[in-house]
């Protein structure tokens, strides 16, 4: 970890303003920054702790649908009761997702914006063009088992880790930000992780200095909801594939996937296969897939999740 | 520093560590390491006790623990939060705390193993890892002991688990809602089925 | 003392404490945050600073040139000392890569350099800032493409021609062509990591030519005899002391780079120095078990008699390693006249592999144990009725060698009942239960006892006090509970009359962790030195030590009683002793034995696999302790399913490293993954295993469980998974259509 300077803020203001200083990084529950500070893969010398922002409640909108505070944390969304019963999707995923321990910590807005659990991003002594821009991609030819299968690119094959932005990619949430002169954006959900293309060191498209503030969730679409995560032991593990799903009486509904590609997956279009079952929709969702020899199983194993929620919904 | 020629680093040098890595936010300034970093003064309140450090910020809430305070109890297993052996409570609530800077939390309330109880006076946990030999190296114990004590609370709060089956209800004190809840704890040793068998000893207590 | 014949009765057998379900004596320590592991010795050494590992990034090769001026410059800095310092160090007897020194990477990250600084954060910062150029090289990383560079190794490891090196009994390849069913497949296990909690880690600290090193270190003497090879150091001119362990499971057999770091740094920062490997380094710097390719074929007659059986393994290692020896159990396990063992060892530049937990049988039975179940589907035979109807009460390829006890059968059969494997249906696949797919299986579970040396003193204080001292370790096996059982029973005091210290060089050198050898012999030394005890005693107090009897505080003969502690009112009385082992076990062939039951159900649609319930039933001599012998089966049967779920270190063939190396790529099993366990131990005293009539447990319990596993699967899906470990991408394609 190399040295850093500490600064604890009170306000939105106070905080921008500290993220002006060269090498800032906000700080939050820290369970990942941390994690990559001590392996020197993330370097900042100024950290702006903004766990004391109050951004910590759950508000509904006028909308009809829910506000999250930045700094909610995973354990609290979770557990919210209109979460629970509109968003079961979203309280699945967080409950799916590391431990009791980092739940309690973990942030909603940390949670979107950790890092690639790729082992190659990992470790310092391999070229990442994700940690290192240039230096290439260790993962590509290595063990790729975890790794993506589609949106991927020839310099980087990296997942999103997240479970939680799966389940708010299936429910078109907007992430709110603003940053240091007061400008305020609200960015789809869809827009907010990127593919690797060529600058996989850029994980998502917010701006420098720019700060999230909230995370707000459409009114309730209804149907069952559902988060199924494969993984290689029963819990505390990153998804091999993961599917959130909502599914209409009708047979309709949404799909988002994680642990496939650098961002959570979801793809409209092919949504309307969906009352055909699951290997119409996943063929659709899966179209232009590049997967390694190593994890072309994703593609069958997310058709087979798929599937067994669709048999879930159906009973 | 300036990152090194890429192409040489692919072919024959290595920058041991990342020390020159740039970060997702920015290229990462020179570092004030010259001048080392000034130590931060905080107070927290550890096992019902002031304690005031200056530390380095550096210092995660573990290492003060461990090394500032010699509170040894909460273990390092992994220091990246892919273990356990470090939870502590911090304001009654579970945490890892390798994961967290000491600075981080001035004026919070930590309760460590040795808070739960001595030797000479165990804590009801404690007692029951013991009488159900919920442990073997010792080395998980306590973070397994100080995770167990406040996920029983978590339980009693209403937060659900990956397992529960009813979003909507009151999670259940079953075994296998145990076991999800406890998965941040690591026994290498394989002590599993009897630390189950511990906190369901001390959670089926008549309060 | 010499145990060069059977035990008759002898003072243990009164069985007042040993036997008896005990809890750990250091439970209340350990269970408090009280009970002090390596790095936590703030208080026995003044002036700690702290010092950083730096690890090796290439696999293979050489450390052209290192630049410390940045570190050396860094706030905090005290010491740096690289690899290219100094000419590489002498290896000690136990390790097969060098530790440290001079400019050649045998493995990824091998130790290349420790900086010590005031604080820990400020040591690991400045050793990020070291720079290192490398000269990469050729590195054979891949276990397949080593294969036909592969040499025979004989039982011993030792390099031999093929006539030398393999063991053949009969003709086999005439049997197996002659035999009416035969199975002929392979089997392949992964590289595995001990994944100990705590890191290996020391504190170093040196006064004038002598070096004391409080670490974490499951064989006290190696470690000092290795560390003083190591560094040109006399051995007694090292202390080492290691009373609390957090696990080793093999890991922490021989000297590792923490310790050889650690005094490298105190010297040259001329104060004592604490670190741990981190635990991103401790999968590649240090050991880990070896992964294995094994062919079986097994030729039977339509009666279900085996007639010819072998097995065949290879393993990689590092130049002058050892092999994984996986066919260790086919040589003993089941009867068969016509028999062929054989392994190959092919050099890799991987890290070193060496032991870890039940060396050699583990990965071999989670092979022999599946091609059993494949073998009895083609005997239409029961996988049970199988196992018994090859059982052998000999060492088959020398029937004048009995087993010393071999209750197997007795243990498959009451596991078989108390599982309810009548109810298994033999037609794999059959079972579902909405998402699940359910099936049993089962294995046998095999290990050998092994008996070591190990010496202990006694004393018997002034106070009254029974203390025991020896450099025995308790790496969680319930070390000290049992040695203070064994004293508390030879000398008729209570527990709390016994006082018992552990893991200081100081004290007589022990059996030490390993093997499953530790609990029985070392409680067989203190049973030495406690022989010794009571015959000063009774000399002390007038009494023949034939005829005095040690219970309740007393010495008794006769009409006679006498306090023990008035033998050492006036004066302690000290006595030491160890148990030496004759050749019981050359002429009996000593095992343990169990039968492992295994419930599994498997998602139809993604092929998660969740362990329901599982049984080990052992035979394993007297039971010194049922609380931690069970507590070492149920944790061998937890690193049982990890084995067979989950467990694999992914090798980089390219740049020859594990690439998943720290606790969230390497998984293991968490809570979620086990269920309820039940263990049986049967009723058994093993006279020829040493006066305690005790064997080991503790990789008993691991023995088997891979397979059992594995079958129930196999049971529950109808696929079969012969590459281990079993994870759901290998299912898939066997599980039953969607819709």
């Amino acid at each position: 970890m190399r040295p850093f300077t500490y600064e604890r803020v009170r306000t939105p203001s106070e905080a921008a303003a500290a993220a002006q200083r060269p090498g800032a990084r906000f700080i939050a529950g820290g369970t990942n920054l941390l994690d990559l500070m001590k392996l020197q893969i993330e370097a900042p010398t100024h950290l702006v702790d903004v766990n004391h922002l109050g951004l910590d409640r759950i508000e509904e909108t006028g909308e009809g649908g829910l506000r999250i505070g930045a700094l909610v944390r995973n354990t609290d969304l979770a557990a919210d009761a209109r979460v629970r019963r509109d968003y079961a999707v979203l309280s699945r995923a967080l409950l799916a997702g590391a431990s009791g321990q980092l739940r309690n910590k973990a942030t909603t807005a940390g949670n979107l914006l950790q890092r690639t659990r790729c082992p190659y991003f990992y470790d310092t002594a391999q070229p990442c063009n994700k940690r290192q821009p240039g230096s290439g991609c260790a993962a590509i030819g290595g063990i790729t088992r975890q790794l993506a299968v589609i949106g991927s690119s020839d310099a980087c094959i990296a997942t999103h880790p997240s479970d939680m932005a799966v389940a708010m990619r299936a429910l078109d949430a907007i992430v709110e930000t603003i940053d240091g002169e007061g400008g305020e954006r609200r960015i789809p959900i869809a827009e907010f992780h990127r593919l690797p293309g060529d600058t996989p060191h850029l994980d998502t498209t917010l701006r420098s200095g720019e700060f999230i503030t909230a995370v707000t969730l459409p009114a309730p679409v209804g149907g069952r909801h559902f988060y199924r995560k494969v993984r290689d032991r029963a819990s505390y593990a990153f998804a091999l594939v993961s599917v959130a799903a909502i599914v209409q009486p009708d047979g309709s509904g949404r799909v988002a996937l994680g642990g496939v590609a650098h961002r959570p997956w979801r793809v409209e279009a092919a949504e309307g296969e969906l009352p055909r079952g699951a290997r119409a929709a996943m063929v659709a969702i899966l179209d232009g897939a590049r997967p390694t020899h190593e994890n072309a199983f994703k593609l069958r194993l997310a058709e087979r999740t798929l599937a067994g929620v669709l048999d879930e919904a159906r009973s | 520093m300036t990152p090194p020629d890429p192409i040489a680093l692919s072919r024959r040098t290595l920058v041991a560590g990342a020390a020159a890595m740039t970060s997702a936010g920015g290229a990462a300034a020179a570092p004030a390491a010259a001048t080392g970093t000034t130590p931060s003064a905080l107070t927290l309140r550890v096992n019902g006790e002031d304690r005031h450090l200056d530390l380095d910020p550096r210092t995660t809430l573990l290492d003060a623990l461990r090394e500032q305070l010699h509170l040894t109890g909460s273990k390092k297993g992994c220091d990246h939060g892919q273990c356990g052996a470090c939870t502590v409570m911090v304001n009654g609530t579970r945490i890892y705390s390798c994961l967290t800077l000491a600075v981080m939390h001035d004026g919070d309330a930590v309760t460590t193993i040795e808070g739960l109880g001595s030797p000479e006076a165990m804590h009801p946990m404690q007692e029951a890892f013991v009488r159900h030999d919920g442990y073997q190296c010792g080395y998980c114990t306590p973070g397994q002991i100080c995770a167990s004590v406040a996920m029983l609370e978590e339980i009693k709060a209403g937060i659900p688990s990956h397992v529960t089956e009813d979003l909507n209800a009151a999670p259940a004190l079953t075994a296998d809602e145990i076991r999800e809840r406890m998965s941040g704890n690591i026994c290498r040793c394989g002590a599993y089925s009897n630390i189950l068998d511990a906190i369901t000893d001390v959670a089926g207590r008549p309060a | 003392m010499k145990f060069d014949t059977p035990a008759t009765s002898n003072p243990i057998d009164q069985l007042k404490v040993v036997g008896r379900p005990t809890t750990r004596i250091e439970g209340p320590l350990k269970t408090t945050g009280r009970a002090p592991y390596a790095y936590e010795r703030h208080d026995v050494a003044p002036n700690q600073a702290y010092g950083h590992v730096l690890g090796a990034g290439i696999g293979k090769g050489r450390v052209v040139s290192m630049e410390t001026d940045a570190a050396r410059a860094a706030p905090g800095v005290i010491a740096i000392v690289t690899t290219l310092d100094m000419a590489q160090l002498p290896k000690g007897k136990m390790n097969t890569a060098f530790l440290f020194g001079g400019a050649e990477i045998q493995h990824y990250h091998q130790a290349i350099a420790v900086v010590v600084a005031e604080s820990f954060e400020q040591a690991r910062d400045a050793a990020g800032l070291i720079r290192v150029e490398y000269a990469r090289g050729e590195g054979r990383f891949d276990l397949t493409a080593a294969r036909p560079q592969a040499k025979p190794v004989d039982a011993d490891g030792k390099q031999a021609s093929a006539e030398e090196a393999d063991e053949r009994v009969g003709d086999f390849e005439g049997a197996f062509a002659r035999a009416e069913v035969t199975l002929d497949e392979s089997y392949t296990t992964p590289d595995e990591s001990h994944a100990m909690m705590e890191p290996h880690a020391t504190i170093a600290a040196w006064d004038g030519g002598k070096l004391t090193i409080w670490t974490s270190t499951q064989m006290v003497a190696w470690w000092r005899r290795d560390l003083a090879i190591t560094l040109g150091l006399k051995p007694e001119d090292v202390r080492v002391d290691s009373p609390y362990i957090g696990g080793g499971f093999g890991g922490k057999l021989f000297l590792r780079a923490d310790a050889v770091m650690a005094a490298l740094g105190a010297r040259a920062a001329g104060r004592p120095v604490k670190l741990a490997l981190a635990r991103p380094q401790v999968a590649n710097n240090t050991t880990h078990r070896p992964a294995t390719i094994q062919r079986i074929r097994i030729g039977a007659g339509r009666d279900g008699r085996i007639t010819a059986i072998a097995h065949e393994s290879l393993s990689g290692d590092l130049p002058d390693g050892q092999p994984e020896t996986a066919v260790s159990q086919t040589k003993l396990l089941y009867a068969g006249a016509n028999r062929l063992i054989a392994m190959r060892l092919a050099e890799l530049d991987l890290p070193e592999g060496n032991s870890m937990r039940a060396p050699g049988e583990a990965p071999g039975m989670m092979a022999l144990e599946v091609a059993m179940d494949e073998m009895a589907e083609r005997l239409g035979l029961d996988p049970v009725e199988f196992r018994i109807l090859n059982d052998t009460q000999v060492d088959p390829s020398d029937p004048s060698r009995p087993f010393s006890q071999r209750q197997l059968i007795r243990c498959l059969r009451e596991g078989a009942e108390r599982f309810g494997w009548a109810q298994r249906n033999a037609s794999p696949g059959r079972q579902r239960n909405g998402r699940w797919l359910t099936g049993l299986g089962m294995a046998a579970g095999f290990r050998n006892n092994l008996v070591v040396k190990s010496g202990a003193r006694v004393r018997l204080g002034t106070d009254g006090m029974v203390t025991v001292e020896t450099d025995m370790t308790d790496i969680g096996t319930g070390s000290y509970t049992i040695i203070a059982q064994t004293a508390a029973e030879m000398m008729g005091v209570g527990l709390d009359r016994v006082r018992v210290r552990l893991g200081d060089s100081d004290f007589p050198v022990s059996a030490g962790s390993g093997g499953q050898f530790g609990g029985n012999s070392s409680t067989a030394g203190v049973y030495a030195a406690c022989v010794k005890l009571r015959e000063a005693v009774a000399q002390r107090l007038g009494f023949n030590a034939a005829d005095a009897s040690f219970s309740d505080g007393e010495v008794r003969a006769g009409n006679r009683r006498v306090k023990l502690e008035e033998a050492a009112a006036a004066q302690e009385l000290v006595a030491e002793d160890r148990i030496e082992f004759g050749d019981l076990s050359k002429r009996f062939q000593q095992s343990t034995f169990a039968g492992h039951f295994v419930e599994v159900a498997v998602d139809a649609f993604t092929g998660e696999v969740r362990v329901r319930r599982m049984l080990a039933v052992c035979a394993a001599g007297r039971i010194l302790n049922p609380i931690s012998a069970r507590s070492q089966v149920i944790g061998a049967m937890t690193m049982g399913v990890g084995a067979a779920l989950m467990e694999e270190l992914a090798v980089d063939k390219r740049h020859g490293f594990f690439v998943n190396h720290d606790l969230a790529g390497y998984e293991v099993p968490v809570h979620a993954d086990i269920p309820q366990q039940e263990v049986v131990f049967l009723d058994e005293t093993d006279p020829v295993s040493s006066p305690m009539k005790a064997k080991g447990v503790g990789e008993l319990g691991l023995c088997g469980v891979g397979a059992a596993v594995a079958n129930a699967i196999y049971n529950a899906t109808g696929v079969r998974v012969r590459d281990y470990p079993v994870t759901l991408d290998k299912l898939l394609e066997g599980l039953p259509d969607i819709v």
